[in-house]
């Protein structure tokens, strides 16, 4: 009986894992998309998502809107928000050294992060999932509506983005900027636009992160610090370069931290408590840097002198 | 002119900048001498910060977890930590705790350095800040060690930090708000020329050549391993000794008091004080502990208009300003005041000073 019970806690953490590690993924889809076409690591993606997620609860709550409007107006606002960012304030920077580069983008990460505060409050709020708070019993096992929408969601987001990129004529325009800017501007691609695309694509990947993470934990100013760091874990995990492992990396890395809290429950890893979560993805990124810093599908950086 | 009389202006000025700390006091209230205080900590961190990255090349995005441990080491040498059933029972003089702090910190920085050896750049960014993200939730889980959460208080440790009486110095009689700015003052001017020494000479120099380009480095001699490690390690220590005094001056040490967003402060200051120069982390060290200040209307943010500082004492203020500060410098001023001021120079005396530590 014993055993039952812990087969259907261990599924649930499971489903648990992969929900929290499909926001991982898209987070780190965003990552690995820049960081592909612009070289850059944004320290900012985690705020310019906890901003759209602002914006998606100020439309629901204060103008009135249902929910799946407001959703596609807040992916609208954040994929021009993206491309406005690039153009902005990224572009003059991005060719020169990487500490530049690193400023800026944590120059928006602490700016954005002031406007949020000082817009809406720093207190929590409370949006709404659009999956209801209903749960299921499949077979002893307690599933939530809101998991299965958010593992639903990452998954369509992470396919439609694949057919973009492997089917279209930007797509493929993006690709062709991303692996050599040079001959892709000599046939014609608009490389500055395309980068500027990279930009919108991820704050709109950012955007549906935020807003299945915003009922879970509540949202607040500071929600989606830890989910960045989870995020930076996956891509590094999975190959900084390698959108197949973003998604790889975001999902194993969810269900991984749930085991490690399911096992500390039946009295392996008992030294692991919920406060070692990040600590846990600190050492990934740190172990997987050192030992094989091209992650799991990445190929290794060779570098001409 | 000849790098003498450069050097003897250096000294002038560094000599004029000690009998003004020196006197400060005299001429503001008492709680305005703890606010200097703290520009005085905020300098050693930055000295810390501006050794490793704007010298040596090397990015932290994480020193204020090297400050965290700083201020740990001292809180706990003080207070003991055995009432949350940790081996030390404290009782040290806050004084001393100071060169403790600075050396656990720098351990673990010579520690930490190793592994950073081998990332560069955007990766060594990324590591350094998820440490200083997860720095807050690992003091939590060791309870016994740190007082987990509710953190460690340096109140009711008599004739330690904390209390109210006046500290006898020297045969004078100070308040205890001079003495902290004493204190952190001059201890601030000590690293700071143990830094100038240690940038000016062959150390410097190896720093220098690692972060113009690790390769032309490499292949005239100088150790990458060696001078990454000690740069982490000095670089540590200084963050260390900060956040021991950090500790101090505010009596109390929790997991929040060390956040992420201690570790963008400190990389404000470098940035805006200068990266790959001294003089200018003073205005640095002034702009991250008074900005906050400033956006409430208060000193120099009495000069901006009601309608302004309506908006900008909001909560969130002080971090856009932060935040539009970093990008703007990155556009317009790279080098920070201390590089305008440079530029000023080179204008005035119309010869060119090639990169030295000033």
């Amino acid at each position: 009986m014993l055993i039952v019970a812990a087969f259907a806690d261990f599924m649930q953490q499971v489903v648990s894992g992969l929900a929290a590690g499909g926001v991982y993924a898209l987070l780190a889809l965003a990552l690995v998309i820049i960081h592909r076409s612009t070289g850059v690591i944004n320290f900012a993606q985690g705020e310019m998502a906890t901003l759209s997620t602002y914006i998606a609860w100020n439309l629901t709550v204060n103008h009135g809107w249902s929910y799946w409007p407001a959703f596609v107006a807040t992916l609208a606002i954040s994929f021009v928000g993206g491309v406005g960012i690039h153009r902005v304030v990224i572009r003059p920077v991005e060719r020169g050294n990487v500490l530049r580069i690193v400023i800026v983008t944590i120059g928006l990460l602490v700016g954005i992060n002031g406007f949020v505060i000082w817009k809406w409050g720093g207190e929590p709020q409370q949006l709404q999932s659009p999956f209801g708070t209903n749960t299921y019993d499949v077979g002893g096992v307690v599933i939530a509506a809101n998991d299965i929408g958010t593992i639903a969601v990452a998954l369509a987001i992470v396919v439609l983005l694949w057919a973009l990129f492997q089917f279209t004529k930007v797509g493929l325009a993006l690709r062709a900027a991303a692996v050599n800017p040079e001959e892709a501007r000599l046939v014609g691609v608009r490389v500055t636009w395309m980068l500027a695309l990279g930009w919108g694509l991820a704050a709109l990947l950012g955007a549906v992160a935020g807003m299945l993470t915003a009922p879970a934990v509540g949202l607040d100013p500071n929600m989606m610090a830890p989910v960045l760091i989870y995020a930076f874990a996956a891509a590094i995990l999975g190959g900084i370069d390698s959108p197949l492992g973003a998604v790889v990396g975001g999902l194993v890395l969810g269900v991984l931290l749930n085991m490690l809290s399911y096992l500390s429950q039946y009295g392996a890893f008992d030294w692991f408590t919920e406060e070692l979560r990040l600590p846990t993805a600190l050492l990934i990124i740190l172990v997987v840097l050192l030992v094989r810093p091209q992650g799991i599908f990445g190929r290794p950086e060779m570098k001409r002198v | 002119m000849s790098p003498r009389p450069q050097r003897t202006i250096g000294f002038v000025a560094f000599a004029a900048f000690v009998a003004v700390v020196a006197v400060l006091p005299s001429f503001m209230s008492d709680f305005k001498a703890r606010e200097y205080s703290y520009v005085g900590i905020y300098l050693i961190a930055l000295l810390g910060l501006n050794i490793l990255t704007g010298y040596t090349g090397q990015i932290s995005l994480g020193h204020g977890a090297f400050m965290a441990i700083g201020g740990y080491t001292t809180a706990i040498l003080m207070v003991g930590n055995e009432q949350f059933g940790g081996p030390i029972s404290g009782g040290v003089k806050d004084l001393w705790t100071l060169p403790i702090a600075g050396l656990v910190a720098g351990l673990f920085g010579l520690a930490f350095g190793l592994p950073a050896l081998r990332l560069s750049g955007l990766y060594l960014a990324l590591a350094t800040f998820a440490v200083a993200v997860a720095m807050p939730s690992t003091v939590k889980r060791f309870e016994q060690f740190s007082g987990g959460g509710s953190g460690i208080q340096l109140f009711g440790t008599p004739e330690l930090t904390g209390s109210s009486a006046n500290v006898h110095v020297l045969g004078r009689s100070l308040t205890p708000n001079d003495w902290m700015y004493y204190l952190a003052w001059s201890i601030a001017l000590v690293l700071f020329a143990v830094a100038w020494l240690v940038l000016r000479g062959r150390t410097g120099r190896a720093f220098r050549a690692v972060r113009d380009s690790e390769t032309a480095a490499v292949s005239s001699g100088v150790s990458l391993a060696r001078y990454k490690t000690l740069a982490f390690g000095i670089s540590a220590a200084y963050a260390g000794v900060a956040g021991g005094l950090f500790a101090i001056a505010s009596a109390f040490v929790n997991p929040d008091t060390f956040p992420i967003a201690l570790s963008i402060y400190l990389l404000v200051g470098i940035v805006v004080g200068g990266l790959g120069g001294l003089s200018g982390l003073v205005f640095g060290a002034i702009f991250i502990a008074f900005l906050p200040l400033w956006a409430q209307g208060q000193d120099l943010g009495s000069l901006l208009p009601d309608r302004i500082v309506q908006e900008t004492q909001k909560p969130g203020g002080p971090a856009i300003a932060y935040g539009v500060v970093l990008i703007l410098l990155m556009f317009v001023l790279p080098n920070g005041v201390g590089g305008l001021f440079r530029r000023i120079g080179q204008l005035v005396f119309g010869r060119r000073r090639y990169s030295r530590p000033d």
